[in-house]
């Protein structure tokens, strides 16, 4: 027999839909590409959303929406799009003081369609609490865009005593997870593709600044929070690591999926731990707090799952390693960009 | 979960590790044929948890990887053409082709689409009767059947705008030309649970006795890999070479009849160029001559391409076992599942892709 194989393939000129996966290739974009164009430091670490230069108290951040299709069991676009930037703006530990929504449309699209993606998107404001302050809407030919994308830019003031950032985080805190992962990506793509999980898996998505507002009296001690949304928890850890220059060991057997997820994954060969969630969260927090802020999470109805799925360690190689339910360690590798296009 | 959770748990497997470790007195090289089982081996680490001396050699059962070049090259000429949908499993749109990859193609404005079943792709053809609806029919026995059905349905339908390249390969063929090699180490094999369940296991038979290999049917799922190298180690323990049965809730003796039916009307069986490896007498799967009206390459009057394979990847040694990942000098650097080289790099079934994802990296040397 021989041994051969294939030619190294060039590096493309053009987009990949990879390259808005929240992975590997989209980390290479934003270095590469991205955050030179915008006179932004490469490398740096990148956050959920940005505190305004000279008031730390106040947190910028901005998010489209692509999701197909527009509805899907557990939420829709609308819901989405306020839970997306809401949650981002929880990330650095702040409550949402206002919303824009910026409306992209395709000609044709039902008005009642639209009508029913914006009542979400202002039913979904309401119960978070937070004005939609402005806004803007265009219309494009019909094949410019599919059916309708929404952008949300969020405005949020920092909870006194919160300062987390995903740079923040220390070897020996606590990793908690809020609540089950995989659901959110199995549900859109059971629902886009008919595979018939619909049923039985739907959507997590949920505003979560009122855990992180639970968190509070934690103060400093609340390191690093983290919604694993595209590249799921995968990606959020290996994030954190990188950014805090830490290593992260979770134990498997400690993550919760649920069944329907992991059957669906099972079918699909998908690995739920790069599955893109928006109703859970992952916090990084000193050991002498964990409790507290376990016991904080668990409080409230969105968090009444929450676990202790690991703890940070000494290494400066930033790897984040799986104890398997076999008993051996895996390295849990960024993904490169999940097979999942347009899942939020 | 019910059917998944008791075939995952812990102290079970301690149990089987115990017993593997009591029930080896010497150094044992077993081959798993099957992708599906090197992702589970290596996902969980369970070829680390083995008492020394059992090494697991990961066999070439992924199919994306022997998908050959030439195929990959026919099927992008064939997604290029205008008025052409080209639909295929996600994993084949990353691996790399002579010039580029399904997925820039798509990128350029090709009409290149996954699909999770051949059916999906007759589904296209009914609803764009104005396009050429091509679907890129690779794997082993396990996906013949469906493809055979969707091909059997298109046929019925009187779909005259379907069409599939067909690669399909066969597991046999594989293992005797594998054992057929001077350089073989394998000493038992692992059958693909999967394959098994369409085919039976009669076709292995032959091989166990020819060979004196034990040779012992498989799942996918921890415990069942456990339990599948244990059942191994004991035939090699006490010298018999037969084919077992780990896998009886999936698999019978003589297989899927209505499923291997299909295959044998739809296709029939040809020499077969294996990516990594080389041409194998009788080793895939045609389409018969009552449908070549489906074959995508007489439609298309596809010419051979002039298909070149990089010189620094060992991926056929890595198919055939000879070589692990690591042994590779472009693996982690030149090589990884963003610029993957070969194509055992691409699929989570190929054995490097399946190393990088858990993080194993060159031992220094």
């Amino acid at each position: 027999m021989k041994s051969h194989c294939p030619l190294p393939h060039t590096e493309g000129e053009s987009l990949l839909l990879g390259h808005g996966a929240g992975g590997r290739l989209t980390g290479r974009l934003l270095d590469s590409l991205v955050l030179p164009a915008l006179g932004a430091v490469p490398n740096g670490p990148l956050e959920d959303a940005a505190l305004l230069p000279g008031d730390y108290e106040l947190v910028l951040s901005t998010d489209p929406f692509v999701v197909s299709p527009l509805f899907f069991p557990g939420g829709d676009i609308g819901s989405l799009a306020v839970h997306g930037t809401v949650n981002d703006l929880a990330m650095r530990g702040a409550l949402p003081l206002a919303l824009s929504l910026a409306v992209i449309a395709e000609e044709g699209l039902p008005f009642g369609e639209l009508r029913a993606v914006l009542q979400s998107a202002g039913k979904a404001a309401r119960d978070a609490s937070v004005p939609v302050l402005t806004g803007d809407t265009k219309v494009v030919e019909r094949g410019a865009a599919d059916r309708l994308f929404l952008t949300t830019t969020g405005v949020g003031r920092r909870i006194p005593g919160l300062t987390p950032s995903a740079g923040r985080a220390r070897p020996q805190d606590v990793v908690l997870l809020s609540g089950p992962i995989g659901l959110h990506g199995t549900a859109v793509l059971s629902t886009r593709e008919g595979l018939g999980f619909e049923a039985a898996i739907a959507s997590d998505s949920c505003p979560l600044h009122r855990l992180v507002e639970a968190l509070g009296p934690c103060g400093p001690a609340v390191h690093t929070l983290r919604d694993p949304t595209r590249g799921g928890l995968a990606a959020a850890l290996n994030e954190i690591a990188s950014a805090s220059s830490v290593g992260v060991e979770v134990d498997e057997a400690a993550i919760p999926v649920p069944a329907p997820v992991a059957g669906a994954c099972d079918l699909l060969g998908l690995d739920p731990l790069i599955v893109a969630n928006e109703g859970c969260l992952v916090a990084f927090v000193a050991p002498e707090h964990a409790d507290e802020a376990l016991a904080a999470l668990r409080s409230l109805p969105e968090g009444s799952d929450a676990v202790r799925i690991g703890r940070a360690t000494e290494d400066p190689a930033a790897r984040v390693v799986m104890r398997t339910l076999m008993g051996a360690g895996r390295v849990v590798d960024m993904p490169l960009g999940e097979q999942l296009p347009r899942i939020c | 979960m019910k059917y998944l959770d008791e075939y995952r748990d812990p102290a079970l497997a301690r149990h089987l590790l115990d017993d593997l470790a009591r029930t080896a007195t010497r150094p044992w090289r077993i081959m798993e044929v099957c992708g599906g089982q090197t992702h589970t081996l290596v996902r969980q680490g369970i070829d680390e948890l083995l008492p020394a001396g059992i090494r697991m050699i990961h066999g070439p059962g992924c199919p994306v990887c022997v998908t050959p070049l030439e195929t990959l090259d026919r099927a992008m000429a064939v997604a290029a053409r205008p008025q052409v949908v080209l639909a295929s499993f996600g994993d084949m749109l990353r691996v790399p082709g002579t010039d580029t990859e399904l997925l820039t193609l798509r990128a350029r404005g090709a009409d290149v689409r996954v699909v999770y079943t051949p059916m999906d792709a007759v589904r296209i053809a009914r609803a764009r009767p104005d396009r050429e609806v091509v679907f890129l029919a690779v794997g082993f026995e396990t996906t013949a059947p469906a493809n055979a059905m969707a091909v059997l349905h298109a046929a019925r339908l009187g779909l005259r705008n379907f069409s599939m390249l067909v690669s399909h390969v066969l597991v046999p063929p594989a293992m005797t030309a594998l054992l057929d090699d001077q350089d073989c180490e394998v000493q038992a094999f692992l059958a693909a649970g999967h394959v098994c369940a369409v085919m039976g296991w009669r076709e292995y038979e032959p091989i166990t006795a020819r060979y004196r290999v034990p040779v012992v049917v498989t799942g996918f799922e921890p415990l069942d890999l456990l339990e599948g190298i244990l059942m191994a180690v004991r035939q090699l323990e006490e010298g018999r070479h037969e084919v077992q049965n780990q896998y009886a809730r999936a698999v019978h003796r003589l297989g899927n009849a209505e499923a291997q039916n299909a295959v044998s009307r739809v296709f029939r069986v040809t020499d077969r160029a294996w990516r990594g490896i080389g041409t194998l007498p009788a080793s895939g799967l045609e389409l018969a001559d009552a449908y070549a009206e489906f074959d995508a390459t007489r439609r298309f009057a596809l010419a051979a391409t002039r298909s070149t394979e990089d010189p620094e990847c060992i991926a056929g040694a890595i198919l055939t076992g000879a070589r692990s990942p690591t042994d590779c000098t472009a693996y982690g650097n030149r090589c990884t599942p963003l610029t993957p080289l070969g194509a055992p790099m691409v699929s989570a079934e190929g054995t490097c892709a399946a190393f990088f994802a858990a993080g194993r990296t060159r031992e220094p040397s």
